[in-house]
């Protein structure tokens, strides 16, 4: 049984079937990719994972415990992290805030009342805080407003924010879009090392085939809301079908 | 020190050195000079410096790091007005236990308040604050009169039937608030030369109560709890994200800025024991948002500046009339002197609030950080020109983030 299990989730918007009985089954310590063209549900997909939108039918499992009815920071308490396609930052708080907040979610709970605590008192919290900033590379950022970032930094901040809490699955929507190809591969190298390390299932989704095919153990190709192939990622490479999702526009 | 940053601790220092001088630095003028009526330290009006300054502390820990814009706090301070009146009615002249039933009545009022406006934001949180607070106030004013007072206000009468104390002092008259004995009017007077300087216990007594919430403002400011409430304001969806329940913060921080409003509530009785439902009107609220905008949302004295400002324009502005008009362009031929005071004349006295108005206006648009903006602009300009001059290496910092 997979740490994630997503069976027969439906989502219409209007008349529009963005996600069309979709099942995933996503075994505990590996990678987990999804691709397909623009549009095919992806984001969708994830977006149900973490309570952003409520699938219209289907189950969503995480460790057997089901998702669904839980709210956004209960889900994310239990260990499922999100990193967003765009940059979900607290544009006017410090970088180093910016990964002090989810560090404290870590270890203080969604809620604390500790209007007199100094900032900086719980030595963990901060310690780890420094810790993934070091991690992606913007330590010399730190006491920068996050929102003055670049749009690469803005993305590695928020792949910090969310290792900063540790997660047991951690869903990335294309972690390296916009980023120049040294920042791609430091930022393939930084997941492979945080899946060694720490043993994070991670579900990556992703339009560079570079990345999905050096990260990945499983790949699932969605198309127009529905998961049309799963495999190995050598099944998936000749794969006709896949070939056709993309029109041909893919490198496979 | 204190539990403070060197800098916060240096702005505190700063702050309390001049509330513990403010009755000698707003007294700059002799006594019985044209310009004494500019003077601003006397008690009455040193007191509602803090009084206020204490109302716009604690709205600028909703407004100013949460971004919720509240319109009905003031209902939180004609609340706990009412309630430390009615403590010194029923419990004793000692103004203790009046400010603290002020604080704890307007703290549940505002938690009610507060959990149900929460349910919505942006303007629509501000209406349903609006909302009730009109109610409050307008219930006062009807159905509530037995306990408010209705239109002439709750006060103190001669039969009040106090646990704790005497209903009539032995020559008939209401007893005065105090602080264990320590009467709210009392203080001394100096002279010196041709000035005359107040100190007043009432006073004292709001400035040390003013400087205990500056201080835990600013201990709430760099708490993970203040980081939480700016995050709010940042970026409020993304919390949910990160694993933290935006809610119970939001509504602590309404809470906490409700006790505050109660607090002030509480110091006004205690300085004089008399509490009307006007204090609890819109335009009383819309007040507190002006002060904290003027002197800086979100900024750590920019709500003391705020009140400071207003106040003192309230009761001084307000003062001067055409004869003083008159007087001061004396110097000029008639037609002239006409001419200035006629221009002038709409900006005073009754005009006030167009002074008012025109100034808030102005930092709006120009200086949306409020005064503290305008101070801290100012000092980069000075600090620039002194690195220019003496060609140092003191150039302006890469502005890192707060
Ligand atoms: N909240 C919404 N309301 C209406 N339609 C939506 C909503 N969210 C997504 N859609 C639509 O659902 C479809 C799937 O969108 P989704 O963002 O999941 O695609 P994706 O696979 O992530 O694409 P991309 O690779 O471009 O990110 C699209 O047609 C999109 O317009
Ligand atoms: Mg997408």
């Amino acid at each position: 049984m997979g740490i994630l299990e997503v069976k027969g989730v439906n989502k219409n918007f209007g008349g529009l079937k963005a996600l069309d009985d979709v099942n995933l089954d996503v075994q505990e310590g590996t990678v987990h990719a999804i691709i397909g063209p623009n549009g095919a549900g992806k984001s969708t997909l994830l977006n149900a994972l973490i309570a952003k939108l409520e699938p219209d039918t289907g189950t969503i499992s995480f460790n057997g415990k089901s998702l669904l009815g839980l709210q956004a920071h209960e889900i994310n308490q239990i260990g499922v992290c999100r990193v967003f396609q765009t940059p979900e930052i607290f544009p006017d708080l410090s970088v180093l805030d910016n990964v002090m907040i989810p560090a404290f979610a870590k270890h203080q709970g969604s809620f604390r009342l500790n209007p007199f605590a100094a900032v900086d008192a719980d030595a963990e919290v901060t310690e780890r805080a420094h810790e993934v900033l070091e991690d992606v590379g913007l330590t010399p950022r730190k006491d920068f407003e996050a929102g003055s970032l670049s749009r690469g930094d803005k993305r590695r901040l928020e792949l910090a924010m969310a290792l900063a809490q540790d997660p047991k699955l951690l869903l990335l929507d294309e972690p390296t879009a916009g980023m120049s190809r040294a920042d791609t591969n430091n930022t393939i190298s930084l997941l492979k090392h945080i899946g060694e390390t720490r043993g994070i299932t991670k579900v990556v989704i992703e339009h560079d085939m570079h990345v999905v095919f050096s990260l990945a153990d499983t790949i699932s190709v969605m198309a127009q809301g529905h998961v049309i192939v799963e495999g190995k990622p050598e099944e998936i490479k000749g794969n006709p079908k896949v070939q056709d999702a993309y029109l041909g526009g893919a490198h496979l | 020190m204190f539990g403070l940053k060197q800098k916060d601790a240096t702005l505190f220092l700063v702050v309390v050195a001049i509330t513990a001088l403010a009755p000698f630095l707003l007294n700059p003028f002799p006594e019985n000079s044209e310009l004494a009526q500019f003077n601003a330290g006397y008690p009455d009006l040193m007191q509602r410096f803090m009084i206020f300054g204490i109302f716009a502390i604690g709205f600028n820990i909703l407004f100013g790091l949460t971004g919720y814009l509240s319109f009905g706090h003031a209902a939180f301070l004609g609340v706990g007005s009412y309630a430390g009146v009615w403590m010194l009615k029923l419990l004793s002249m000692n103004i203790i236990p009046a400010i603290i039933v002020s604080v704890v009545v307007a703290g549940v009022f505002s938690l009610i308040v507060g959990y149900i406006s929460l349910r919505r934001s942006g303007i629509y949180f501000s209406i349903l604050t609006l909302a009730f607070a009109q109610m409050s106030f307008a219930l006062a004013y009807s159905v509530l009169t037995p306990i408010t007072g209705g239109e002439t206000g709750l006060q103190l009468a001669l039969d009040d039937p106090r646990i704790f104390g005497v209903a009539q002092t032995a020559d008939g008259s209401i007893p005065l608030t105090n602080f264990f004995g320590l009467e709210m009017r009392d203080g001394i007077e100096i002279a010196a030369g041709p000035w005359l300087f107040t100190l007043n216990v009432g006073y004292y007594l709001s400035a040390i109560v003013m400087l205990a919430s500056f201080y835990v403002a600013i201990r709430i400011f760099r708490s993970p709890f203040g980081m939480m409430l700016k995050a709010v304001k940042s970026n409020q969806q993304r919390m949910n994200y990160t694993g933290i329940n935006p809610k119970p913060y939001t509504l602590a921080a309404f809470v906490i800025s409700g006790m505050y409003a109660g607090l002030a509530g509480g110091l006004m009785v205690a300085m004089d024991p008399l509490a009307g439902a006007e204090r609890m009107q819109w335009t009383a609220s819309g007040e507190v948002v002006l002060m904290t905008i003027l002197g800086g949302a979100g900024t750590l004295v920019g709500p003391l500046l705020g009140a400071g400002v207003i106040k003192y324009f309230e009761n001084i502005f307000s003062k001067i009339n055409d004869n003083i008009l008159y007087e001061w362009f004396s110097f000029m031929p008639g037609g002239l002197q006409d001419f200035f005071v006629t221009i002038i004349y709409p900006f005073i006295g009754k005009g006030w609030h167009l002074t008012l108005g025109i100034m808030f206006m102005l930092v709006v648009i120009f200086l949306p950080g409020g005064i503290v903006e305008g101070g801290k602009r100012l000092g980069r300009l000075f600090s620039r020109k002194k690195a220019e001059g003496g060609g140092s290496d003191a150039t302006p910092a890469a502005s890192p983030a707060e």
